[in-house]
């Protein structure tokens, strides 16, 4: 009998006739409930919003057919298209790289540093290796290798350790004074315990070197034989490809005013380039090498004109 | 605050205050210098002014016999308050952050104004801080009127808000200062995480013990929303959190989950953070304000229950949409794409059934900005959730994840809905509690309104463009296989969309300013006090 509520004793329910509130602007019956004023409509469930349901709970029991999805035990349902995200990564790489086929491949040799490409072949390479370069080299050498405080330029024609892609491919690939065992090692000793006014007579020399028109003392220019010129070359036109600068032009890397210059002697440098082998494959490396090598190449023949 | 307290009252808050005193003298005094011990300092600071505020008037005028008599309005008021304050720091921070994106060296070695911190310190302030005080200040309000009960006691109200905000205080200011376990959303130390829970499980108690003395025999639809809120958002917060400090003295811990099990429990976190606090809970909100101001009945009672079932169950499966194309087995991101599909329906369910309810009250939300603001905010609501459901689609998202897109999503959401809601509720509360009709200054109430929608329309337009453009900018392979495009590309594109971004947020927080203005004034020029009463059953009766 508990179940056969008389409607007339509902919430809200006129108690003579059992019907409820009537909402004036859409026709719809109330609930009868009521709290500080908010009523509820009695509305029924929209067709579209029932089909809504079917259409995406369809869907998502389509994906549970096709797609790995159910957990069980120590496995889960594998789907009937039988993915694995894991394989599907490999081909799609692998896909990928067969599109490098036509041109990768030949850098993947460490003879292409002594002969070169094919211009067909560079064509295609060269705007991967923009993208290469940008990615990896542009943060610290600048976005058209100009250089910035503290990293060489790379656009012009002096190398600090050659200009042989050969060189320039041991360097990407271990750095310079990198964590790698063959890194290159190269060090701008701490000159503190040069007398102090021989440090200053010494950097006004080093300054002066730039420009070909200032005046060089004799004290600056012995102090210089006897500290500097056995790295740094005599004159310091630099070129012993050790890994330091020239300072006679803008190979220099921490800048040539006095303080930059005052600075240097008195604490030294030891910049970091870091291995790159390992974080780009040796093709890569190749071709970066190449693309740098001709980048100089192609600047100074420009600035020759 | 204290006038609304009997002795007794008074002498617990001073209880606990006195205990809690000495807890964190003892934290600031114990703890390693550095983040942990300057936050029991901050503690400790917060506590004395507190202390010596209730001691001071302790004997002061007692007006709790007629306090009890009516709802207990104070807590909701404060909490609207710390609401605003906390939006304006929040927003503020978010400017900032979009400005640092367009002008990257303006922080240059300062680091507690560095993005890495300071953006954490947006998120939390704003989820947090704006809107958990939101969600506590209107649920007190609302759990009140529609079991037409006051709140079942006046002590524990003030310590959730204190204990909530020192919880918030403490996390933003550790982002500050470094300190952070790089969690997302998550990113409070193992302390504060604590605290929270002390609150929370406060909040709930609180909150259960008045909808039992409720005087109506059915519990509103909104009270649902509120109290999916307080549970899940526990329960999310005990799971994800749990971890085992490295010293009990040091902020650091280390997290029990590991590998990708850690990154799962943190989207299962991440995820039904949106859904249980900033869509549930707001939901809640939009349930109770939204038929109030429009003075029209809710449309559908059938949709409201297959919404709000809808949504628990679904949400809770969603977060490894978060994962998708990464280490985590593939059946579970079909599951976390296939469930967000299914929730689509119940979550539109509730924007559908706001926007009908808005039936025959249309020329009210052409002409009361109000209203307008929780109209805007129910269509960006269901926009947002549609949005949602399709990013979590796994080819959709492979395109989308990692880019812009993500985070336009994020503030259609938080901007479009949640702070449109909560400004909503805080124009009708306002007034209401203040005995006036309408808030002192309609006309920024208007500003207000075309403020927000300027901001947001053009936040989330730019970071449409902004995501979309990265991602295609990404996938991008010439004929020769090269990618086509380097990152730095990629990131010298987003510069006009950046600019516009911080644009819009300067916008939305220039609305927020004047939320806050309008809100002091109107405050300051009260006419009363909030008029309906809850039934207090007669003494000596006690069946109703």
């Amino acid at each position: 009998m508990k179940n056969e509520t008389d409607p007339k004793e509902l919430p809200g329910a006129d108690p003579h006739t059992g019907n409820r509130e009537i909402d004036p602007v859409t026709g719809y019956e109330t609930t009868g409930h009521e709290w500080s004023g908010i009523k509820e409509l009695n509305t029924a469930f929209p067709k579209i919003v029932i089909w809504a349901l079917i259409i995406t709970h369809v869907y998502a029991v389509v994906a549970w057919i096709l797609l790995p999805a159910w957990p069980y035990g120590n496995d889960y349902t594998k789907g009937l298209l039988g993915l694995d995200q894991g394989v599907q990564a490999v081909d799609n790489y692998n896909q990928m790289v067969s599109t490098r086929n036509g041109w990768l491949d030949q850098f993947d040799n460490d003879e292409v540093l002594l002969e070169g490409v094919d211009e067909e072949v560079w064509k295609k390479a060269q705007s991967a290796a923009d993208r290469l370069y940008a990615d990896n080299c542009a943060a610290c050498h600048g976005e058209v290798a100009q250089g910035n405080l503290g990293y060489p330029v790379l656009n012009d024609a002096f190398w600090l350790w050659g200009s042989d892609p050969k060189e320039i491919a041991r360097t990407i690939k271990f750095g310079i004074n990198s964590t790698h065992e063959e890194t290159r090692y190269a060090e701008m000793p701490a000159f503190d315990w040069l007398e102090k006014s021989d440090r200053s007579e010494l950097t006004q020399f080093v300054v002066n070197l730039r420009h070909q028109d200032a005046e060089l003392s004799d004290k600056g220019q012995l102090l210089f034989e006897e500290n500097c010129a056995a790295c740094h070359g005599d004159n310091g036109l630099g070129g012993l490809e050790n890994g330091a600068p020239s300072l006679t032009d803008s190979s220099v890397i921490y800048g040539q005013d006095q303080r930059a210059v005052a600075y240097t002697i008195r604490h030294g440098r030891q910049g970091v380039m870091p291995a790159w082998v390992g974080r780009l494959t040796s093709a890569e490396i190749n071709l970066l090498s190449l693309y740098l090598s001709k980048l100089g190449t192609i600047k100074n023949v420009e600035s020759a004109k | 605050m204290i006038k609304s307290l009997s002795i007794p009252e008074r002498q617990s808050m001073l209880a606990i205050v006195l205990l809690f005193l000495a807890i964190s003298a003892a934290m600031a005094g114990l703890a390693d210098r550095g983040v942990m011990s300057t936050h029991g300092l901050m503690a400790f600071g917060i506590l004395v002014l507190l202390g010596f505020y209730i001691a001071g008037s302790f004997y002061g005028p007692d007006k709790s016999k007629v306090s009890k008599s009516r709802y207990y309005d104070d807590p909701t008021l404060a909490g609207v308050f710390l609401s605003l304050f906390w939006a304006i720091i929040g927003m503020g921070i978010g400017v900032w952050v979009a400005a640092l994106l367009y002008w990257p060296d303006m922080a240059e070695g300062i680091s507690w104004l560095s993005f890495g911190r300071i953006r954490p310190g947006h998120t939390t302030g704003i989820i947090f801080g704006f809107g958990g005080n939101a969600l506590i200040a209107t649920s007190f309000h609302v759990v009140q009127r529609t079991t037409r009960a006051r709140l079942a006691d006046s002590v524990s109200p003030w310590l959730i808000l204190l204990g909530y905000n020192i919880f918030c205080l403490w996390a933003v200011t550790g982002y500050l200062m470094g300190s952070t376990q790089s969690k997302e959303y998550a990113e409070a130390e193992w302390y504060a995480d604590i605290l929270l829970v002390l609150v929370w499980v406060g909040y709930f108690v609180l909150y259960i013990r008045t909808l039992a003395r409720r005087n109506e025999p059915h519990i509103y639809v909104a009270n649902w929303y509120y109290l999916a809120f307080i549970l899940v958002v526990a329960i999310l917060h005990i799971v994800n959190n749990l971890a085992v400090p490295v010293r009990l003295t040091s902020a650091e811990s280390f997290p029990v989950w590991a590998g990708v099990q850690d990154a799962m429990v943190q989207w299962w976190y991440g995820h039904n953070a949106v859904a249980f606090f900033l869509t549930a809970g707001f939901l809640g909100m939009l349930y109770y304000f939204l038929p109030i101001r429009s003075g029209r009945p809710i449309w559908s009672y059938r949709l409201s229950i297959v919404s709000f079932w809808g949504i628990v169950f679904f949400y809770i499966w969603v977060g490894s949409h978060h994962l998708h194309y990464t280490a985590l087995p593939y059946w579970a991101q079909t599951l976390g794409m296939t469930f967000s599909v299914m929730l689509l329906v119940p979550s539109w369910a509730s924007a559908g059934n706001a926007l009908l309810t808005l039936n025959g009250a249309w020329h009210k939300v052409r002409d009361d900005a109000t209203l307008r603001f929780m109209f805007v905010a129910a269509v960006f609501y269901g926009l947002s959730t549609f949005e949602g459901s399709f990013l979590a689609i796994r080819p959709v998202n492979s395109l989308s994840h990692y880019t812009d897109w993500t985070v336009g999503h994020v503030h259609s959401g938080t901007l479009g809905w949640v702070a449109m809601i909560v400004f909503g509720a805080i124009y009708t509360i306002i007034p209401q509690l203040t005995g006036r009709k309408e808030m002192i200054w309609p006309r920024a109430v208007e500003w207000h309104f075309w403020l927000a929608v300027a901001g947001t329309l053009i936040y989330v337009v730019a970071m449409w463009n902004a995501g979309i453009t990265q991602g295609l900018m990404w996938r991008a392979y010439d004929e020769n296989g090269a990618l086509s495009y380097s990152f730095i590309e990629s990131v010298k594109a987003m510069a006009p969309y950046y600019l516009l971004r911080t644009i819009g947020g300067a916008l939305f927080l220039a609305g927020a300013v004047l939320c806050v203005l309008n809100c002091r004034e109107t405050m300051k020029n009260a006419q009363g006090e909030a008029t309906d009463r809850p039934l207090v059953a007669p003494v000596g009766t006690v069946e109703a």
